[in-house]
């Protein structure tokens, strides 16, 4: 921990309002004790001003900096000094100087010095800031052995792909396919639609290929009809199960690509087409099949199929209703035990897997379907040239990006007929099968009697009906919380579409979302980058995202531990383990660094070098609190998420917003990573009113850990529990949902919160 | 040799890449052309179909480069010259300069100051820049700019006298040796005043979809009121036009893949914001693939937002500020005159390598999309390659970020 801090007042980022002397005669007086130096500099983010802090250092007379002056989210590179100098930034210009307010509503001009309250402000903040700093360690990565081998499940397109990325990038291979040979889907087709430019025909897919590259690769090791049973460890230190046709084995491996992709849906939800009940009704995928074999025939009595009807629209086997599904309908994790007793034992939630596949999956292959469509109309007029004809009835051709110009290429082919239709109905007549379409763009209905007819296959990733990494993990076999993602292997982050709720684990293809094998391809390099960026960060002892690079993790003090089971239940992330009584198990490298383990601790267990359980209830101990509410005002103290909240505090200052003198913003890396002692002890020392300042949450969350800030707002049932038995009022504590471009709504948010506060009265705990 | 990767374009495309091979242990440089790193999506108001702000996510990116040393950054920075072979390239990146100190200014006051006034290509033409700028509030680097082109005397003295600015900064060029260059150059909207039957960028109140988002957003020229540029007021009636350019022969010979979407969203936005406002959007494919099927159930169950097969002949200006809008139903046939208080052009995207070449040679189709150039070393990530929303944007930059390590792998 820091014995010599230095302090660094950025002039710049004072100004006039804030007294630069005053303050430097504050640091001595009050920290003089652990800071060993006090300076400040004209613009401190330059030059010399770094070369000022890195004199200080080199010469031995700091060992940890404080930097005074603007946000922390700025001006990061030059306050860089190594892995080993412990550097804190308080935020006096964005939280302090710029959005101050008098009490009565009026600011403080430009080029003239703030009033008594404003200084006061600043040495909370500096104080706060202080507390932090000293107790700070700097973290030392927590390093074990780990094996740089990719497990990749599935031996698909995909699968094929990703294995021979990661084989060229210098890494051990093992890829299991379940049946037995490699190749999947693409094995059954007979052309893909166009995957390079031009873009306007359809060719072989080359799968023979990639199946014989991956065979004649030594880093590759190809296990046929054998599947992933168990999968237990963590990213670095991963240990797979696997049964093969020799019984069961197990693999050292450091990270896994899933491309375990598709199957095709239920065909229940195209018997309205006929499926099932005219021969002549055939699937996307039994239709391909046929054309690989050779002949394009009636499966009722074998004749050609040259007139063959390709069905795109499904709207009549639609069921009432929605067909998505919402985030309560999932397999909640982390149920956080409402009990009223914030220390008793919970019971970890085991997932359990469910099964996904419904109607939607039929419309969320529209895009893939309507390609195939087109590939597969050409078939047609292929091996009939005199007279094949093929109509393909759709809603809306989604064929989108430059495979518009494989469209254009269909529509000019004679013998293609295509429209907008809805299909009234399919039936069996003598001769061949009639679709009946209304609402087409011919200005008519349409019937047209057809020898074959063809029915869109819908799309069920396999994580929608089985457990496909068998985690042995506490947290259960599965991922959580697919079904918002309608059972794919997906991510709720438009920005970063390979974060999984497991670390280490990085789907891509078809059981990612629908997608032809262009994009499969694509992906397959993604999520392999990924599994790699995982194995070799797990070797560093860094983080991986949204963290990456950080060097802390939690650290368990299991002395104290009273094996009440709510850090293994609460993680997003499922890192932990636990033993049979219960005390927890990290696993480092699952770990993501949110601090939802912390929040969750009823006794104070778990801390990071960094961010620590005992610093932040200090920090919470050093801002000021008027005796009087009516003379001084009360005191609100904010806790703010780092990843949205506070850059939105940050830019409402700048954008010349004000808020009250009464507030106090301390940054915490999650709302998950609050713990409710922080609150008692804001509380206790009468503070009037804390706000929860964290993304918004529910289906379409925001939050960077997925569940923190619904976790807090869970938990603050217990929160409110624990004030009662203090004697005060729940309405003390409040969260807000804010998105990280609201930051015009700050100063409201606040004002309404004082308001309520102000009607509450003074904290019953002032004074004491 | 060099194992060090070269990013061309700071968009979201070019930041993915850059970080996704950093975070595995590459050295990697991006070299954008404007002053900020975030591209085409500083831009927009929210993302399809979580209606989330853009700026949450590249925070998180901005946080990423400022905690990992093996990313280096140059804004206001050009390719000029590609010299060498794969595994070494030596790059010569021309730098624009800047006039403003590295550190993180507050110079608000001192912009509002002056009294200059330059077009604003970040919002669009829809309001006036001063010389010192700064595109958003999330803009990384958060440093103002300054472009001194034009100055008038009177601001050059005010500005003189900031130890912030520093008028005399110069051009200059710096040498990169790299291994493998990825191209994120991104995209543009396509150039409206070529769409002559849809008023041709000459109609008061028919915007781009690029200028409604800017319209739409906090930071926007009307803090996010989405009103009419000609009088203030709040549209009541508001028609989307899809495929502005779009799988048009004559304009873009592909679909642009994100304006459907963009569209729904943008209804969205206007039903929010007026709770009384209509909605119809002219579509002639509607195309929301896979998990977009769902958005597109949730802006269907809006019953003041239509979703119309048609196809838009004319955009003319009416009488007060209203649009006159030729179309004709698709599917009943039925052509019609009808009159919005504002329309919307879903504008397509159009390569940025269409028109701005690069200055060394890669194989482009006739659009602009680059078609390969992986032999030498040379991937291609995002929207160079195809049109793509954000989402898939990512997943291609992750994706040439692999292929880029794995061609200096070993050199």
């Amino acid at each position: 921990m820091p014995e010599k801090i230095g302090v660094y007042f950025d002039k710049s980022c004072l100004g006039a309002a804030l007294d630069v002397e005053a303050l430097t005669g504050f640091v001595e007086k009050k920290w003089g004790g652990v800071v060993a130096k006090v300076e400040s500099h004209a613009i401190l983010a330059s030059d010399s001003g770094r070369a000022l802090i890195q004199k200080d250092l080199d010469g031995g007379e700091i060992d940890a900096v404080l930097v005074c002056g603007a946000s922390p989210r700025y001006d990061a590179e030059f306050y860089n000094f190594g892995p080993n100098v412990l550097v804190e930034r308080c935020n006096l210009r964005e939280h302090c100087i710029l959005p101050y307010m008098n009490p009565d509503g009026s600011y403080v001009p430009a080029g003239e010095e703030g009033p008594a309250m404003m200084l006061q402000m600043a040495q909370d903040y500096i104080s706060m800031s202080m507390v932090k700093l000293k107790q700070m360690k700097v973290p030392q990565p927590e390093l074990f052995e780990t094996t740089k081998t990719i497990l990749v499940l599935g031996g698909g397109w995909t699968g094929l792909h990703a294995a021979l990325n990661g084989a060229a990038a210098g890494y051990e291979v093992v890829l299991l396919e379940r049946t037995d040979k490699l190749g999947g889907a693409a094995l059954n087709m007979l052309k893909t639609v166009p995957l390079k430019y031009p873009h306007t025909q359809a060719h072989p897919t080359g799968i023979e290929e990639k199946i014989a590259a991956v065979e004649a690769n030594a880093k590759i090791a190809v296990k046929l009809k054998s599947e992933l049973t168990k999968l237990s460890g963590m990213p670095g230190a991963f240990e797979a199960t696997i049964k093969g046709p020799g019984g069961e084995t197990t693999v050292k491996v450091g990270s896994v690509v899933l491309a375990t992709g598709w199957v095709a849906q239920d065909t229940k939800y195209v018997e309205c087409l006929g499926y099932g009940k005219i021969k002549d009704v055939v699937t996307t995928g039994e239709f391909e099949k046929m054309a690989k074999a050779g002949a394009i025939t009636r499966p009722s009595n074998g004749a050609p199929a040259k007139k063959v009807a390709f069905i795109l629209n499904p709207k009549k086997c639609e069921p009432e209703g929605p067909i998505y599904k919402t985030l309560a309908e999932c397999n909640l994790s982390a149920e956080v035990a409402a009990d009223g007793d914030p220390k008793a034992e919970v019971e970890v939630t085991e997932i359990k897997q469910q099964q996904w596949e419904g109607y939607q999956h039929l419309p969320m292959a529209t895009a893939v379907n309507s390609l195939v469509a087109l590939k597969q109309a050409g078939y047609v007029t292929e091996q009939y040239p005199a007279d094949g004809i093929a109509y393909i009835f759709y809603d809306s051709m989604i064929v989108q990006g430059v495979h518009e110009r494989y469209y254009k290429a269909a529509q000019d082919i004679p013998g293609v007929m295509m429209t907008k239709a809805e299909i009234a109905d399919v039936v069996a007549e003598d001769g061949g099968v009639v679709v009946k379409a209304t609402n087409t763009l011919l200005g008519h209905d349409l019937e047209v009697l057809v020898d074959l007819v063809v029915v869109p296959t819908g799309m069920v990733p396999t994580t929608a009906k089985e457990p496909v990494l068998h985690f042995d993990y506490r947290q259960g076999p599965t991922f959580p919380d697919l079904a918002l993602f309608e059972g794919f292997c997906d991510s709720n982050y438009i920005c970063f579409p390979y974060e999984t709720r497991r670390t280490g684990v990085y789907a891509a293809g078809a059981v990612r979302q629908p997608m032809m094998l262009d994009a499969a391809e694509e992906d397959a390099a993604g999520a392999t980058l990924k599994a790699i960026q995982a194995m070799e960060s797990a070797n560093r002892g860094v983080a991986v995202h949204p963290r990456a690079g950080d060097m802390s993790y939690p650290v368990f003090n299991f002395v104290r531990c009273t094996q009440c089971k709510r850090c293994t239940e609460e993680c997003p992330f499922g890192a932990l383990d636990d033993d049979e009584k219960g005390t927890p198990k990290p696993n480092f490298s699952r770990c993501r660094r949110c601090g939802t383990c912390m929040g969750a601790c009823p006794e104070r267990v778990i801390s990071f070098d960094t961010y620590g359980i005992g610093m932040m209830s200090d920090m919470v101990k050093q801002y000021t609190i008027p005796d009087d509410i009516n003379n001084g005002g009360p005191r609100v103290l904010i806790m703010a998420c780092e990843n949205d909240a506070y850059p939105a505090l940050d830019m409402a200052a700048r954008r010349g917003l004000h808020w009250s003198p009464y507030v106090r913003i301390m940054p915490v890396r999650c709302l998950g990573s609050v713990n409710a002692i922080w609150i008692k002890d804001a509380m206790s020392r009468g503070t009037d009113g804390v706000v929860l300042l964290g993304c918004k949450y529910g289906d379409d969350y925001q939050c960077h850990f997925v569940k923190g800030s619904e976790i807090c707002n869970r938990r603050k049932e217990n929160i409110a529990e624990t004030l009662k038995q203090l004697g005060i009022e729940p309405e003390r504590v409040e969260q807000y949902e804010i998105a990280i471009d609201e930051y015009d709504k700050v100063p409201g948010l606040i004002e309404d919160f004082l308001k309520l506060v102000m009607k509450l009265g003074p904290n019953p705990f002032k004074g004491y | 040799m060099s194992q060090a990767i070269l990013v061309v374009g700071g968009g979201f495309s070019g930041i993915t890449a850059a970080l996704e091979a950093a975070e595995v242990g590459y050295d990697v440089y991006i070299v954008e052309k404007g002053p900020y790193l975030g591209g085409r999506v500083m831009q927009l108001n929210k993302y399809f179909p979580k209606l989330c702000p853009p700026s949450c996510g590249l925070e998180i990116q901005y946080q990423r480069i400022k905690n990992n040393p093996r990313v280096k950054f140059f804004t206001q920075a050009e390719v000029a010259k590609v010299a060498g072979g794969p595994g070494s390239y030596t790059v010569t990146v021309k730098l624009t300069p800047r006039h403003t100190a590295a550190a993180n200014a507050d110079l608000a006051a001192l912009a509002d100051s002056l009294t200059g006034q330059q077009h604003d290509c970040f919002n669009l033409g829809l309001a006036p820049r001063k010389p010192l700028y700064m595109d958003a509030p999330f803009a990384f680097p958060n440093r103002y700019v300054l472009d001194a082109t034009g100055l008038s005397e009177e601001d050059g003295k005010k500005l003189a006298k900031s130890p912030f600015i520093n008028l005399n900064d110069a051009p200059k060029n710096i040498e990169l040796e790299v291994g493998a260059i990825i191209i994120a150059t991104g995209w543009k909207p396509y150039d409206v005043t070529r769409l002559t039957n849809l008023g041709a960028g000459s109609v008061p109140n028919c915007v781009s979809n690029m200028q409604l988002e800017r319209l739409a957003s906090p930071n926007g020229p009307t803090g996010g009121a989405i009103t009419r540029p000609s009088d203030g007021k709040a549209p009541k009636k508001v028609c989307f036009v899809q495929c502005a350019g779009s799988r048009d022969q004559n304009h873009l010979n592909f679909c642009s893949y994100i304006c459907c979407m963009a569209s729904l969203k943008q209804a969205l936005y206007l039903r929010e914001q007026y709770p009384d406002c209509e909605c119809t959007v002219y579509y002639i494919d509607m195309r929301t693939p896979e998990r977009y099927d769902k958005f597109l159930r949730k802006v269907r169950a809006d019953e003041k937002i239509n979703l119309v097969k048609g196809k838009v002949a004319g955009v003319a200006a009416g009488p007060n500020g209203v649009v006159i809008v030729e179309v004709e139903d698709a599917v009943s046939g039925i052509k019609k005159k009808l009159a919005y208080d504002m329309v919307v052009l879903a504008t397509g995207m159009q390569p940025s390598l269409a028109e701005a070449k690069l200055p060394f040679d890669v194989p482009m189709d006739e659009d602009g999309f680059v078609i390969g150039g992986e032999e030498r070393g040379i991937f291609v990530a995002g929207c160079a390659k195809k049109p793509l929303d954000v989402m898939k944007s990512a997943q291609s930059a992750t994706g040439a970020a692999m292929k880029a390590i794995n061609s200096v792998k070993g050199r």
